[in-house]
């Protein structure tokens, strides 16, 4: 299958803690937050899901979630146009065990870059 | 004004009268050297000093004799052209001829209006009494019983009685504040009305029951009620036309007088122009300085100057060419070099330090001389708690220690006239009784106030003149002009309407003034 070069999928297995399923990272953003206080965005304006934190050995970090990754799917849903409530409802579904992510990466298109001016 | 300056340096002349005159001479001798360039015309005025030792203390008006002279309160001299003196005096003449002459003639229309309103109204209380009586004294055997119906009737007719003689008492007995030249209109309109009125009932009570003894004595009764309640209507009417329809504003009026161009505005409803003068009248006594002549003789002299300095000689021949003669004299006037604004600048100026420093003087004594009564008032407490001090004694001793002070400044504002030694001492122990400081004490002086604040004699406006050229029953209009002349000066009323006021509303939605807060929140998923 054909993947965007700036874009990398994550599949995360979510681990029961208790009688929550935890996925081990924390997020910011929304189209109701602001979006100039958020320090991982190239583009100030950007008002998307992004990845602020990952706990060390959780689920997220072992599925390679790095921190200030974009969120731009989850399981297929978009994530670009949603509130910070609706993206963290989408992530902490209660039937759904694994969350397959459509993330972007600043270093990833970075890489890229270099790769096709060489 | 320099006749004063002139006044200061003639001190050396009188200083056998007392001894702080030398001390004035020093002063006066050195104020005289303060720097006034380019004053060429000085040679005009002429200076007489006339002072016979009996002449009164303060002002050179010759009927005041009762103060006696005062080594302290000595400075008497006074520098005056010999034309004022003249003219003040024939300006007496005039006001007390004129005083004598209008005081016989109003009171006749003032009081017959008042009987004609006093007899008519006797008539119409007593009307619906009369009415419920006379069928019980003429015809009492025939009437019919008066039933439970007919007796409710009485005390209602008794109670609406009373509150129109509550109602007319309210309203239309006062005491008639002044003397208008033309009748009011309103007030004769409902006396005729009230007359007509009563008048019908009683043609058709006299035709109807009188004549034809009418037995039914609760159609009787209802028909004296009906008339008490139709009096307690015009009542209403009364109070609407009398008193509420000239209470909103419609018209702005803007007062000027004439000698000094002071000007104040009154908000006025619907009046008669005799009714809207009188109001301005009221105003006027409390809102205006009081009108004082010694200010207006800078200017007159000054006018004076400028017309004298030209003569007109005519060497074409006889013809009286007056025309042509003034508008010369006009030109010429224009075109001369004339330093007067210069010097009315300098003067001004000189006067306005001179009054500030007086001022500064004056404060200063005045405030010593009250530290000194607290002072006194201290001590007088530990000796004998029981005995205070009497205001006026404390006054008397303080008195002398501010009083030279206070004159100079008094002269210098031209004030001399309004206070004299005998009013100063009650304000002084008045503000002592009432706990005052001395700047409330010196407010009355340090500023000329509304003419109620002075002795009536010294008002110079009791009778006024209307002068219109619409009738003066008829109401306020815009553009309307109209004077209030008094002997001395005139007011010039002018009329204007408060213009329509457009009013639109613009609504702004609450929502408008909602932000959203940006919060940058972190959720662990």
């Amino acid at each position: 299958s054909f993947f965007s070069p700036f874009q990398q999928r994550i599949e995360i297995h979510k681990l029961r803690q208790g009688d929550n399923l935890i996925l081990g990272f924390s997020i910011g953003g929304g189209i109701d937050q602001d979006p100039t206080q958020n320090p991982f965005s190239e583009d100030k304006t950007d008002k998307g899901i992004y990845v602020t934190r990952v706990t060390e050995g959780g689920p997220a970090e072992v599925a390679g979630l790095q921190i200030g990754d974009k969120i731009m799917q989850v399981n297929g849903w978009d994530m670009t146009m949603v509130t910070h409530d609706q993206a963290r409802k989408r992530l902490t579904k209660r039937n759904e065990e694994v969350v397959r992510l459509l993330v972007t990466r600043q270093s990833l298109q970075k890489a890229v870059q270099q790769s096709m001016m060489s | 004004m320099s006749a004063a300056m002139d006044t200061e340096s003639t001190y050396s002349g009188y200083s056998h009268y007392s001894g702080h005159s030398k001390k004035a001479h020093r002063q006066g001798r050195d104020r005289h050297k303060s720097p006034r360039s380019k004053d060429g015309s000085r040679s005009e005025k002429s200076v007489t000093i006339q002072t016979p030792p009996a002449e009164p203390l303060l002002g050179n008006d010759a009927s005041r004799t009762e103060e006696g002279q005062d080594d302290n309160w000595g400075e008497t001299t006074t520098a005056i052209t010999g034309t004022s003196e003249h003219s003040i005096s024939q300006e007496d003449i005039a006001r007390i001829s004129k005083d004598l002459e209008d005081s016989v003639g109003l009171d006749c229309k003032r009081y017959l209006g008042l009987t004609v309103a006093a007899v008519l109204g006797l008539l119409v209380f007593l009307t619906p009494i009369a009415f419920i009586l006379l069928p019980q004294i003429l015809w009492r055997d025939d009437l019919e019983p008066c039933g439970t119906v007919c007796e409710g009737l009485f005390i209602s007719v008794a109670f609406k009685l009373l509150i129109l003689l509550i109602g007319t008492w309210a309203l239309f007995f006062r005491q008639p504040k002044a003397d208008i030249p033309r009748v009011f209109v309103f007030r004769a309109l409902l006396l005729v009305l009230i007359f007509l009125f009563v008048f019908s009932y009683w043609l058709f009570y006299g035709v109807r029951i009188l004549d034809t003894k009418d037995t039914n004595y609760q159609g009787i009764v209802q028909y004296a009620v009906s008339l008490v309640d139709a009096l307690l209507f015009i009542h209403y009417l009364a109070i609407v036309l009398l008193e509420l329809r000239q209470l909103q504003p419609m018209f702005t009026v803007k007062v000027v007088r004439s000698t000094d161009g002071e000007s104040r505005y009154y908000s006025l409803g619907h009046l008669s122009i005799q009714r809207a003068a009188l109001v301005v009248l009221e105003n006027y006594y409390k809102d205006f300085t009081v009108y004082n002549p010694a200010l207006l003789t800078a200017s007159k002299s000054r006018a004076a100057k400028h017309m004298a300095g030209l003569k007109v000689y005519n060497v074409d021949g006889p013809g009286n060419n007056a025309s042509g003669q003034s508008r010369a004299m006009i030109a010429a006037a224009a075109r001369r070099r004339d330093s007067s604004h210069n010097e009315l600048y300098y003067e001004e100026a000189d006067h306005e330090r001179r009054v500030k420093k007086r001022r500064a003087r004056l404060v200063v004594a005045v405030e010593e001389a009250f530290t000194h009564i607290k002072r006194l008032q201290a001590e007088e407490q530990q000796k004998a708690p029981g005995e205070m001090m009497d205001p006026r004694e404390a006054a008397q001793a303080i008195f002398p220690s501010m009083a030279r002070a206070l004159q100079k400044y008094l002269r210098t504002t031209r004030q001399q006239q309004y206070h004299s030694m005998e009013s100063i001492l009650q304000h002084l122990s008045f503000c002592i009784t009432n706990n005052m400081t001395p700047k409330a004490f010196l407010e009355r002086y340090l500023n000329p106030g509304p003419t109620l604040q002075y002795d009536k004699d010294r008002w110079f406006s009791k009778q006024w003149t209307l002068v219109s050229e619409e009738a003066v029953t008829s109401g306020l209009q815009d553009g309307v002009v109209f004077v209030l002349k008094c002997l001395d000066f005139s007011l010039v009323v002018n009329v204007k309407k408060i213009p329509f006021i457009k009013l639109s509303e613009e609504f702004i939605d609450p929502k408008s003034h909602k932000f959203v807060l940006r919060l940058q929140s972190e959720t662990s998923v």
